[in-house]
């Protein structure tokens, strides 16, 4: 799938998962997403950048401007090298949470794109990657 | 004092506006700050107007209800005021419901809403708060 453009950015404190949060609203912007679309990318960026930060230790993300004939896309790839989630079923349930959450962070961000993939593997950190489509 | 948002009074209410996009230490900061004014100032009604947020996620979903639990418990409604629709979307298909949470449409209507339920509720006790 054609790349258009991409950017990666440290995601290590909160202040990053507000600078995410501005990135990926810029990227979708760019993009030519409504506002409801940019909302809900935000949304389920800031949701697991912030599970970057808090359990992962810390990451990166890459943003991917996507172009597939006439469709504009955005895809979002959040990595850590933390303990990793050793049950990812449970983890993907709503109201589930191992911190102080709401435990709506993966399965809310989940519902809030076109596409989502989470890999984790305990010991060597998480890969979660999701994408939206105009 | 909040540390970056500031704490209003009027009359027996205290108001917030949020219009920066708030990292987390900044939301709890504001939990911990609004408890303490409701107390110190006798507050009988807390609003926030959040027309300046761009998203609600679950962390500042949480600190609203948060908000609105503890004030409830120091006897005091929290009305959230101006949330944006493409917000209000998005949080449904969060799966945040804010059930603790009164809403409305704006500062106004929040303000009326505030003054109601005070209102009734000192009729209901029979005689105000001592």
């Amino acid at each position: 799938m054609p790349v258009e453009g991409s950017e990666t950015m440290a995601v290590l404190t909160s202040d990053d998962v507000v600078r995410v949060r501005q990135a990926v609203r810029a990227n979708a912007i760019k993009a030519g997403f409504s506002l409801v679309d940019q909302t809900k990318i935000v949304t389920a960026a800031s949701e697991i950048a912030r599970n970057t930060v808090d359990y992962g230790g810390g990451g990166t993300l890459l943003i991917e401007l996507l172009r597939e004939g006439a469709r504009h896309g955005l895809k979002l790839t959040f990595a850590d090298q933390g303990p990793g989630i050793p049950d990812l079923e449970r983890a993907m349930t709503d109201g589930y949470t191992s911190g102080n959450g709401l435990g709506l962070g993966l399965s809310g961000a989940k519902r809030l794109c076109n596409e989502f993939a989470i890999k984790s593997t305990p010991g060597s950190g998480t890969i979660v990657s999701l994408a939206r489509w105009r | 004092m909040a540390g970056e948002i500031p704490i209003l009074q009027i009359g027996d209410c205290l108001l917030v506006s949020i219009q920066v996009d708030m990292h987390d230490r900044l939301a709890m900061a504001l939990q911990d700050d609004l408890t303490v004014r409701i107390v110190q100032s006798r507050a009988r009604g807390v609003m926030i107007d959040i027309s300046a947020l761009e998203i609600v996620d679950s962390f500042i979903g949480r600190m609203l209800n948060n908000i609105a639990g503890m004030s409830r418990v120091l006897d005091a409604v929290t009305v959230v005021v101006g949330m944006r629709p493409a917000v209000a979307i998005t949080l449904v298909e969060l799966g945040l419901t804010l059930t603790g949470v009164r809403t409305a449409l704006n500062v106004d209507k929040g303000l009326a809403m505030i003054r109601r339920i005070i209102d009734d509720g000192e009729r209901g006790a029979g005689a105000g708060r001592g």
